[in-house]
């Protein structure tokens, strides 16, 4: 049996897709390859969608049922895209210790978000961390990619609020 | 790159470090970036060359120094002051007292225990070179003891490994000489060597920064294994959470390919070897060796049974060894001074340093590294300082969610693995955290059980029904709504979990709960609901004998 290599265009005209199309390429479009190609597409577009999952399936030669068991598994990798905000809250043992449960109470009760809930207005989304290794930090939360630390839990709620609420 | 050019390079750094009076050093671990140290560094940039003092003072980044919690830590050499909580404003102060007494409102006594009683191996160069600067580690004699194996035979290094009775640092605490001895006799044209760093436990930080303070060392370590086994390809599997690892292992892959530490004929020799780096995607299952491999042929991240082990089919059936990061970073140092000055510290059984991460409700949070058969009240209360608030000590967890929980009265127990075994706890990766009175062990337990639960793979029926139902029942006793036969159903599906998972997540997973429930019983019979009209139940609970 020979193997052709299908040629397929992305799902859209966008440019970020030069770049998945090169991490495929730079590694020989191999079936292998599909979690690097995966966390390309997840730093570019912030989720993973169908028609993503479709396009890597085809040009990996990947089942689709198994791109979509792989971008399910792993925690890295979501299918929805984020909101304009994103609240990462670290769930780890030592931020536990110091008080982050009372923060994700209150993200229900002030904000109604679960974790990887997204506010109805695109907002603010809002995601839990099993450990950024920051312990030494604890409590840790992620504002946008910025490590927040050491904040007692009353002092968290009032930054997020800020935070929040700043454009 | 050969030993006279290594030596020199080398030379030459020494020789340029001692141009300088003093050499200013700043933390770039995370958790100091993260309170803007490389604001501190900038200022410091700005204001040396504003004094025109470029020529006495040198400053620079470093790796993590340990002392997180009071970080951003700058350390002053050869002057050995640390100062710790730097802001940009504290920088005119600093210089000023160059030649002074040090800052009285910034120093940290170095004298404390958190520094004395450690023992520096694996972190021998953290805090001290730059990583991302090649030069820095080779100026420390970095890439010496590769040049050095590499004149040796593969057998004469295992005897020296096997000397300096080094084991698994990654939980199992496998010997491991065995493990290369398997490798390296296993048949194959095509061998690989994988670094385990899915540093995954929650609380657990040791991994990390090693890769963030000193990547080279990892990589010698690596190189050294290929060498032994024969291997031409190495992989570094490294979590997608730790992008600053992720930085500069890529810089110091760069660095030592250039150098020829790494490629064909590495340090003229006829050994070939290459290192790519694979990006975990947050699964804690992947620090599993079979679910590693799994997900490094780009597959869902499941176990697979063992035997047959990776020594003998691994990735792409090919053997393979895989040893996690501080493994690997003990080994430059055995090579470089014998195993057998390695072996001089520790306990009989097991040898050497032990990497840390002491975080929790404890004075001194941070990273440590300490002889192996410290006892544990000597990590918490003379290196870690104590519980703050004036609280009292409740317990410590070691191992993560495949740990337990260990009360007061073990505290005299000596840190080995079997040691924590026999306590129902595993050495692990190295997290320690430490809890004081106000922390409910049932939540504690839930917490860990709902994370095991969540992690689980779901291959395996044993770990994926069973810690569900487990989660469950713990919510029964956390809400004061479980009976006496909860209980022991609570207990035998923690027994049955145990015996019959696949692989070591769901093995471990029942720790938490068997641990708590063997030395905070009283917490778990408490939350059993008193059938009405019977009000003295408690005596008659059936309190099973183990």
């Amino acid at each position: 049996m020979t193997l052709t290599v299908e040629k397929t265009n992305p799902p859209s005209e966008d440019r970020r897709w030069k770049l998945v199309n090169s991490t495929m390429k730079r590694l020989n479009y191999s079936p292998r390859a599909l979690i690097e190609t995966l966390h390309v597409i997840q730093d570019s577009f912030g989720f993973i969608d169908e028609d993503a999952m479709r396009y890597v399936s085809t040009m990996l030669r990947v089942p689709l049922s198994k791109v979509y068991g792989v971008t399910t598994f792993y925690n890295s990798f979501t299918t929805k895209p984020a909101g304009e905000h994103t609240l990462i809250l670290c769930t780890g043992t030592a931020c536990f210790v110091k008080g982050n449960d009372k923060i994700q109470e209150w993200m229900k009760e002030k904000y109604d978000l679960n974790p990887g809930e997204t506010t109805s207005d695109g907002k603010m989304s809002f995601l839990t961390a099993r450990c950024v290794g920051a312990c030494g930090l604890a409590p840790v939360m992620i504002l946008d990619g910025q490590i927040v630390g050491k904040l007692p839990v009353e002092e968290m709620k009032a930054r997020i609020e800020a935070w929040v609420n700043h454009e | 790159m050969n030993n006279e050019t290594l030596l020199e390079i080398a030379r030459n750094e020494q020789i340029t470090a001692e141009k300088y009076q003093h050499r200013i050093h700043i933390c770039g671990g995370t958790g100091c970036v993260s309170s803007n140290s490389q604001l501190i560094l900038a200022a410091f940039e700005k204001e040396i060359k504003l004094r025109n003092l470029q020529d006495v003072v040198l400053v620079k980044q470093v790796g993590c120094m340990g002392l997180c919690a009071a970080g951003p830590i700058v350390s002053i050499q050869p002057d050995g002051i640390l100062y710790k909580s730097v802001t940009p404003e504290d920088v005119n102060d600093i210089l000023d007292h160059l030649n002074q007494q040090p800052v009285e409102r910034l120093v940290i006594d170095t004298g404390l225990p958190f520094f004395t009683r450690q023992v520096k191996n694996a972190l021998e160069n953290s805090g001290h070179v730059n990583p991302e600067r090649i030069e820095d580690y080779i100026g420390r004699n970095g890439y010496q003891a590769l040049v050095k194996s590499l004149k040796m035979t593969p057998d004469e290094i295992i005897s020296e490994i096997t000397k300096s009775g080094l084991r698994g640092r990654g939980g199992g605490g496998f010997p491991t000489a065995i493990k290369w001895t398997a490798v390296k006799n296993a048949v194959g044209e095509q061998k690989y060597i994988i670094c385990n760093a899915d540093e995954g436990d929650p609380g657990a930080f040791m991994d990390r920064s090693i890769l963030e303070s000193d990547p080279h060392v990892v990589i010698e370590g690596m190189a050294i294994a290929a060498y032994v086994v024969g291997a031409t390809k190495g992989y570094i599997y490294v979590r997608a959470e730790y992008p600053l690892a992720v930085k500069r292992l890529r810089i110091a892959i760069r660095q030592a390919e250039k150098l020829g530490f790494l490629g064909e004929n590495i340090c003229e020799s006829n050994h070939s070897f290459t290192i790519e780096i694979r990006l975990g995607a947050g699964a804690f299952v992947c620090g599993e060796e079979t679910a590693l491999i799994n997900s490094i042929e780009g597959n869902r991240g499941t176990p697979r049974p063992r035997p047959p082990y990776p020594a003998q089919s691994g990735l792409d059936g090919c053997p393979t060894l895989i040893n996690n990061v501080e493994t690997y970073s003990n080994v430059p140092a055995i090579m470089s001074r014998g195993g057998e000055e390695f072996a001089r510290i520790g306990t009989p059984k097991c040898k050497g340093t032990k990497v840390f991460a002491l975080t929790g409700k404890v004075e001194n949070t941070g990273l440590i590294e300490v002889p192996m058969g410290i006892t544990l009240r000597e990590i918490i209360f003379d290196i870690g300082g104590g519980i703050p608030n004036g609280k009292k000590f409740k317990a410590v967890q070691t191992g993560g969610p495949s740990g337990g929980c260990i009360p007061e009265e073990f505290l005299d127990t000596p840190v080995d693995y079997e040691s924590l075994n026999q306590l129902g706890s595993i050495m692990g990766s190295g997290g320690m955290i430490v809890m004081d009175e106000t922390t409910n062990m049932i939540d504690m337990a839930k917490f860990f059980m709902e994370f095991s639960k969540d992690e689980s793979c779901g291959k395996c029926i044993p770990c994926r029904v069973g810690t569900a139902k487990i989660y469950d029942l713990l919510g029964k006793f956390s809400a004061g709504n479980a009976t006496e036969e909860d209980l022991a159903t609570l207990e035998n599906l923690c027994e049955m979990v145990r015996d019959t998972s696949l692989c070591g997540l769901g093995k471990a997973a029942p720790n938490p709960v068997l641990s708590t429930l063997k030395y905070f019983r009283e917490e778990y019979l408490a939350k059993i609901r008193q059938p009405e009209n019977a009000p003295t139940v408690k005596s008659n609970v059936p309190v099973a004998v183990r």
